[in-house]
C-alpha cells in the first residue's frame, strides 16, 4: 500500500509525462542520427533515376525522391547533419553566452557594457546574418553554425545573468566572501553549480530552435551544402513534386517537428523538475 | 577590538544623499556581546555591512572603523580579503539562503577551513566534524555529507554558525540570526553563541529586533533609531532604566509577559507553574 502510495507520487512529480516523451523522443533523434553513421537502409546519396519518385514502401521504407535516392537513408543522414550543426551552434551560443552572463552578474562595469553588446546582436536575425555571412565565407556548416551560433549569445546571455543575480543576493555568496573568496572563485564554486540547472534546460530549448533555424537555412541553400543530405534541403526539393510525390515532403517535416517538439517537452520537463521552488519543497 | 567612530553611511538619492547611519559610535572590546538593536530599516544591519567592508557599492561611508587599530573603511580589497573570515565571521538571518544548496555541509564548513589554514582534506574534515559537534548538531557524523534541503531550519543555523567559526574569527556577528527560527530553536542558538562567547573568548555582536534575545545574550547594547544611535550602555541599564523615549516605547510595544522577562518594574513574580506541563 504505502509502496504504491509512494509510486503513484513520483509518478505525479512535475513534468513527468512531458519529461518522458521528451526524452524518448529525443533518445530516438539521437539513436536515429548515430546509427546513420554506421548504417543506412542505402547510400544517402546514391542515385536510381530508374527507381525515382516510388512512393513508400514501394522502395525502401519511404520511397525515393526525384533522383531514386532512398528518403528513408537521407532521413536518417540529415537528423545527424541537422543535429551537429544545431549542437555546434548551441554550444558556441551556451559557452560565450554563459560567460558573459555570469561575468555581467558578477561585475556591474561588465553589465552595462555586455548585454548592450547582446542587445545589438540580438537585433540580427539569424537568418539574416546567415547571408551576410553565406555571402563572405559561402554556404556550408560553419557559416551556419557562426550565424546560429552568435543569435544564441544574448540569449543565453540574459538566462544566465537573470539566473546569476539571484544567486549573488544569496548570503552564502556572502559568507564565501567573508570567506575571503574573490569574485571568480565565487562565480566558479558558488554561482556556476547553483544555475546549472538553468542552463541545461536552455541548452535543450535552444536545440530545438537551432534545428527549426538550421532547417531554414539549409532549405534557402545556406546550409551543408549537397550531396550532405539535410532536412531542409529535402523540403525545399519536395517542392517541386508536392502534388505528385507528398511523401518526399511529408517525411522531413514530420522529421523537423518531432525532433523540435521532442526538445521542447525535454526542455519543459527538466525547467518543472529543476525548478528550484519545487525542488526546495520537497 | 572593534571600535566605530563617528561612522556615517549615505546612499544616493533622487532628492540628495540619504543618510541611512548617521554619526554612530559604539565599542566592542574581547570577550564582551554587544546587542544592536532598532526597528527595520534603523540602519543596523549596515553598520554590521560596513564592518566587515561589505557595503554596497553606491554607498558612501564616513568615520572610522577600527578593528584592533586597522582603519577597515581604508583598506583595500586585498587587505579586506584577510580580516574578513580571519577576523570576522559572520552568521546570517535566513539559514534558507546562507547554505549553498549544492555543496553538503561538511564541505561549506572544510572550504572555509583550507582556505586559510594548510590543512589537508582529510584534516579538515576532522576539524568540520568537532565544529558540528561544537554547535551540537544531532548526529554529526552523518550531517557533514547532508545537504541543505535535508536539514531542518535550525540545524541549518548551526551549520551556518560552524561555517563561520572555522575561521577562526575574534569578533562573530550575529544579524537577526534566530528571527527565521522557532522559538525553542532560537533558545538553543543562543545557548551555543553564549558558549562561544564564554569559552572561546570571541567578541560577538548581535543584532535584533528582539530586546528578548538582547537582553539574555548580550552584555552593552546599542538602541538604533532612523540610523542614530539614541542609547547606549549596559543590557540590563538600558532596558531596566531608559533614558531615551525610543527605548522606552520598544520596551512598552513589548507584551506583558516578555516585558516582565527583562526584570523590569513590572515584573509580576515568578511564572505559575503548570501541573504536568514545561520542563
Amino acid at each position: 500500500m504505502t509502496v504504491l502510495a509512494l509510486r503513484a507520487r513520483r509518478a505525479w512529480r512535475p513534468g513527468s509525462v512531458t519529461l518522458l516523451v521528451g526524452g524518448v523522443l529525443t533518445a530516438f533523434l539521437v539513436a536515429v542520427a548515430l546509427t546513420s553513421l554506421v548504417w543506412t537502409p542505402e547510400d544517402p546519396a546514391r542515385m536510381r533515376i530508374l527507381q525515382k519518385l516510388k512512393g513508400p514502401l514501394v522502395s525502401g521504407l519511404l520511397g525515393t525522391d526525384h533522383l531514386g535516392r532512398d528518403v528513408a537513408s537521407m532521413l536518417m543522414r540529415g537528423a545527424f547533419n541537422s543535429l551537429t550543426v544545431a549542437f555546434a551552434a548551441v554550444a558556441v551560443g551556451a559557452v560565450l553566452g554563459t560567460l558573459a552572463g555570469v561575468a555581467a552578474a558578477a561585475r556591474a562595469g561588465f553589465d552595462a557594457v555586455l548585454m548592450r553588446i547582446c542587445d545589438a546582436l540580438f537585433a540580427l536575425p539569424p537568418i539574416l546574418s546567415a547571408i551576410m555571412l553565406g555571402a563572405l565565407l559561402g554556404p556550408g556548416a560553419l557559416t551556419a553554425i557562426i550565424a546560429i551560433g552568435v543569435f544564441m549569445i544574448p540569449v543565453f546571455a540574459r538566462v544566465t545573468r537573470g539566473a546569476a543575480l539571484q544567486i549573488w543576493a544569496r548570503d552564502y555568496i556572502m559568507a564565501a566572501r567573508m570567506a575571503g573568496k574573490g569574485t571568480a572563485r565565487i562565480t566558479l564554486e558558488h554561482v556556476l553549480p547553483n544555475i546549472a540547472g538553468q542552463i541545461i534546460v536552455q541548452v535543450t530549448i535552444q536545440l530545438a530552435m537551432a534545428i527549426l533555424t538550421e532547417a531554414g537555412l539549409s532549405f534557402l541553400g545556406l546550409g551543408l551544402p549537397p550531396p550532405a543530405p539535410t532536412w531542409g534541403r529535402m523540403l525545399a526539393e519536395a517542392q517541386t513534386y508536392l502534388l505528385q510525390a507528398p511523401h518526399l515532403a511529408l517525411a522531413p517535416g514530420l522529421a523537423i517537428a518531432a525532433a523540435v517538439l521532442g526538445l521542447n517537452l525535454l526542455g519543459d520537463g527538466l525547467a518543472a523538475r529543476l525548478d528550484p521552488r519545487r525542488r526546495q519543497a520537497s | 577590538m572593534l571600535a566605530i567612530r563617528n561612522l556615517s553611511i549615505a546612499f544616493p538619492g533622487p532628492d540628495g544623499p540619504v543618510r541611512v547611519v548617521d554619526d554612530v559610535s559604539v565599542a566592542v572590546q574581547r570577550g564582551e556581546s554587544l546587542g544592536i538593536v532598532g526597528e527595520s530599516g534603523s540602519g543596523k544591519s549596515m553598520l554590521s555591512l560596513a564592518t566587515i567592508g561589505l557595503l554596497p557599492k553606491s554607498a558612501r561611508a564616513a568615520g572610522e572603523i577600527l578593528l584592533e587599530g586597522r582603519d577597515i573603511l581604508a583598506a583595500s580589497e586585498r587587505e579586506l580579503r584577510g580580516i574578513r573570515g580571519r577576523r570576522i565571521g559572520m552568521i546570517f538571518q535566513e539559514p534558507m539562503t546562507a547554505l549553498n544548496p549544492a555543496m553538503t555541509a561538511g564541505q561549506q564548513i572544510a572550504e572555509g577551513i583550507r582556505l586559510h589554514r594548510a590543512v589537508g582534506r582529510a584534516e579538515a574534515r576532522a576539524e568540520a566534524l568537532r565544529l558540528l559537534d561544537r554547535v551540537r548538531i544531532p548526529d554529526p557524523a552523518r550531517r557533514i555529507d547532508s545537504y541543505p534541503h535535508e536539514m531542518s531550519g535550525g540545524q541549518r543555523q548551526r551549520v551556518g554558525i560552524a561555517i563561520a567559526l572555522a575561521l577562526k574569527p575574534d569578533l562573530l556577528i550575529a544579524d537577526e540570526p534566530t528571527t527565521a527560527l522557532d522559538v525553542t530553536v532560537q533558545k538553543e542558538i543562543l545557548d551555543i553563541l553564549d558558549e562561544l562567547v564564554a569559552d572561546l573568548g570571541l567578541s560577538l555582536i548581535l543584532i535584533s529586533h528582539d530586546l528578548g534575545v538582547i537582553a539574555r545574550s548580550t552584555d552593552r547594547t546599542l538602541v538604533m533609531c532612523r540610523g542614530r544611535a539614541v542609547e547606549e550602555g549596559p543590557t540590563e541599564a538600558v532596558l531596566r532604566r531608559p533614558t531615551a523615549q525610543y527605548t522606552r516605547d520598544l520596551i512598552a510595544a513589548l507584551p506583558r509577559r516578555a516585558r516582565a522577562g527583562l526584570g523590569g518594574e513590572t515584573a509580576g513574580g515568578e511564572p505559575r507553574r503548570v501541573a504536568g506541563g514545561g520542563r
